[in-house]
């Protein structure tokens, strides 16, 4: 038991830390950092800027740019980078799509693709969910047939965030509708611009427009874009979500929202109340930002540690709770949401009221918090 | 950085928690301890002094063994695990720890020699009637006339304070110089003893004219050292509650796996089992905090302590009503009754947490300092 980090730890982090703060544009992170939106452009920048140093897809295999670190190394390099304001590299690449082929992938698909996702040229959509396939991903329906050397893709995806960016889309689809309903599917590389794929904006309570239904409609897709196995698409499936789940829990942004919250809020930190809830999320962030600290201590055998599953489901309820709070304390003039530049009313609390709806998805993506539950009981408590 | 005990940490968890098991492993026996005066097993705690338990927290020169935190904290866990009543927080953490922090090397020789051995116990007698968890003292007063102290007032509740052979007390200083702490033999009070919720010990303990010792130098204020003392034993508190929360997750989901309704096990019900995940959730948080004060010990720095005690006190009390209450409510009506261990040990929970500082408290301070930082690393 040792609280310290190792002598080189500590200066792997510093050397994390100066460049993130130094290297990366200034414009960017005070974007990130005062919770306004990115651009597409600024997104792609920011991830050049990191892969030029070899700081995109760390956790990929070295020959494809990856880096030999340890988990707790890639921890630092994962929370300084949120304290700094530098946009995490877009999951839909770095996270999701880049292991599975450099896992999974062709050695031509590896090589079209992995630098091509780490540099961001290729900007990658995520076509999974369905109108009818949520947090039951298996029962998707969107079809896949054979016509010749090629697939022929016929439905429907919804939620794709940030589609209306998206040079590529990673789809899951139904290749075989006879067996049993995991056993059927297969995951295909589709190309935006094929003919009949069309995105269309799905507007959100927040206002903004950050996901997209995605149709296809007889889009043709060469058949060397089938990623591993015919009809082995779910255990890619389960690959790629058991990714998503490590990093979920934004310990580095809550810290650096709630900190933002105290550095706004002025002199309602008078009163006791607001303190107070001050007080106990920093506790609490604490609590989850050891409890990470613990997972990545315990994770070099490889196994996930049994408490990995408390971090997304805690980590997203914190994200909430943090929004929550300043919505609070901008009260009357969080109603200036879409009011413009000339307003009176400080920019982060006329954010405050789309940020909090907006994060209400926290606790639905990335595995909704009932189905993390639902892990926790069946998996560690054997109910 | 390093979340994982070594080797020869493990091997004094196995051996307390089978030292342990002999005597608690059934929760009937501790029934029976608690049942009777002094409330905790006096063969049982002369063993833990065999095995060097006792004196684990105290260097070799005053009679202990000179152990570290991560240590004392594994066998607060073990003693949480099953309830034990034994006064190992009140007479060892506590009391010996403010002999080891004030006394001079003469009084540690002594009193820490004996209390290793298992000869004596002592008892921190630092509350006044009303009072919440101060550093000062306003219910015992030291008054001191050619050179012999004495102590006149009321200390309410005193942990352990009737078993207690030796009391360790708080005491305001004459001519408001402070706090001081004294040694006073149990000869010397007169003391009421009485079960707290969870059936230990403690006592009303009254000093009239009582004769004293100063600890360490006569009249210096001591607060400071209170203080942290204090926040050891809050931090140690914690480590014993988690051992009480894990017991009480664990005999929860044991409990809903076996246990038929409707012919149906309880674990059908996702009603139950998310509630379960829940508590789970509660626990591994609290784990991580409990594990971190401890190391924040280790340190040695005050503030870093004090910090480290309230955080701690506030996560394991929001945890422990959490899990406290859980735990009797998907149990049913057997988690009322006293023959079963985990409302017992929601009862434990409870004293703990009164006794060494609840939620309130430490948000209290903590909301007193959110402006003296920009944000909380736990690095």
């Amino acid at each position: 038991m040792q609280l310290e980090l190792s002598p080189a730890d500590a200066e792997f982090r510093t050397r994390m830390r100066e460049f993130f703060t130094t290297k990366v544009s200034q414009e960017i992170r005070d974007t990130v950092l005062e919770g306004r939106h990115l651009t597409r452009d600024q997104i792609v920048e920011a991830q050049r800027t990191l892969n030029a140093e070899g700081l995109a897809v760390p956790h990929w295999p070295v020959e494809w740019g990856g880096q030999d670190w340890t988990e707790l190394q890639r921890h630092l390099w994962h929370e300084e980078m949120q304290r700094a304001g530098v946009p995490i590299p877009l999951a839909f690449n770095a996270s999701m799509i880049g292991p599975v082929i450099a896992h999974f992938g062709t050695q031509e698909q590896k090589e079209r693709f992995l630098p091509a996702t780490a540099n961001l040229d290729i900007w990658w959509s995520q076509g999974f969910s369905e109108p009818d396939a949520g947090s039951d991903l298996a029962s998707l329906r969107t079809t896949a047939v054979r016509d010749g050397d090629d697939w022929v893709v016929n439905g429907q995806k919804t939620w794709t965030t940030l589609g209306q960016h998206g040079d590529w889309i990673f789809t899951l689809v139904r290749t075989d509708p006879e067996v049993k309903k995991q056993a059927g599917i297969s995951m295909l590389l589709i190309d935006m611009t094929t003919p009949g794929v069309e995105v269309r904006p799905i507007e959100l309570i927040d206002g903004g427009h950050e996901v997209n239904e995605v149709w296809f409609s007889d889009v043709r897709v060469p058949g060397d874009l089938l990623v591993g196995e015919l009809n082995g698409g779910w255990t890619i499936a389960k690959f790629l979500l058991g990714n998503e789940r490590v990093g979920v829990a934004p310990v580095g942004a809550t810290k650096r929202a709630l900190a933002a919250v105290k550095a706004n809020a002025g002199a309602l930190l008078d009163d006791p109340l607001v303190r107070a809830r001050v007080a106990e999320l920093e506790t609490e962030l604490l609590a989850l930002e050891l409890t990470a600290l613990r997972v990545v201590a315990h994770s070099s055998d490889g196994a996930p540690h049994p408490a990995s599953s408390v971090l997304k489901l805690r980590g997203t309820e914190l994200q909430q709770a943090v929004s929550e709070l300043a919505l609070d304390l901008a009260g009357p003039g969080s109603l200036a949401a879409r009011a413009g530049d000339d307003s009176p009313q400080e920019g982060w609390a006329r954010r405050s009221a789309p940020t909090y709806l907006n994060l209400r998805k926290a606790s639905i993506y990335g595995g909704s918090n009932e189905i993390q539950r639902q892990i926790i009981s069946r998996t560690i408590l054997g109910l | 950085m390093d979340f994982t005990y070594d080797d020869e940490q493990q091997a004094l968890r196995e051996a307390v928690r089978g030292l342990l098991a002999t005597a608690y492993a059934d929760h009937d026996a501790r029934r029976r301890t608690v049942a009777d005066d002094p409330g905790f097993d006096r063969a049982l705690w002369g063993r833990l002094a065999e095995m060097g338990v006792l004196g684990l927290p105290f260097s070799e020169a005053d009679g202990g063994v000179g152990a570290g935190p991560v240590e004392i904290g594994i066998v607060c866990q073990e003693l949480g695990r099953v309830l034990a009543p034994e006064p190992y927080l009140a007479a060892v953490v506590h009391a010996g720890g403010l002999v080891a922090a004030i006394g001079t090397a003469e009084q540690k020789g002594d009193l820490l020699g004996r209390l290793s051995a298992g000869e004596v116990v002592l008892a921190a007698a630092d509350t006044s009637p009303g009072g919440r968890w101060s550093s000062g003292a306003d219910g015992v007063r030291a008054s001191v006339s050619d050179g012999s102290w004495t102590l006149d007032g009321v200390a309410d509740p005193v942990v352990a304070g009737k078993s207690a052979d030796v009391l360790v007390v708080t005491a305001a200083l004459p001519d408001d110089a402070g706090t001081g702490v004294f040694v006073v033999e149990a000869a010397d009070v007169t003391r009421s003893g009485y079960a707290a919720a969870d059936l230990t010990r403690a006592a009303t303990v009254r000093f009239d004219g009582s004769a004293a010792t100063p600890l360490g130098d006569p009249g210096r204020d001591v607060t400071p050292s209170i203080a942290t003392i204090s926040d050891l034993t809050r931090i140690m508190g914690a480590n014993q509650a988690l051992g009480v929360m894990q017991s009480q997750v664990r005999a929860t989901t044991d409990y809903l796996k076996s246990r038929k309704q409707f012919g149906v096990t309880l674990n059908t019900f996702q009603a139950l089992t998310f509630r379960a995940a829940d508590m789970y959730v509660s626990l591994e948080l609290a784990h991580s905090t409990v594990d971190w004060a401890t190391m924040t010990i280790a340190g040695g720095d005050r503030e870093a302590v004090a910090d480290a005690a309230d955080r701690v006190g506030l996560q394991v009390a929001r945890a422990a009503r959490h899990i406290g209450q859980e735990a009797i409510q998907l149990h049913g009506g057997i988690g009322m009754t006293a023959e079963y261990a985990v409302g017992v040990g929601t009862a434990h929970l409870t004293v703990l947490e009164q006794w060494l500082g609840n939620a309130g408290h430490h948000l209290t301070r903590l909301a007193s300092r959110v402006t003296d930082h920009e944000m909380v690393d736990a690095v």
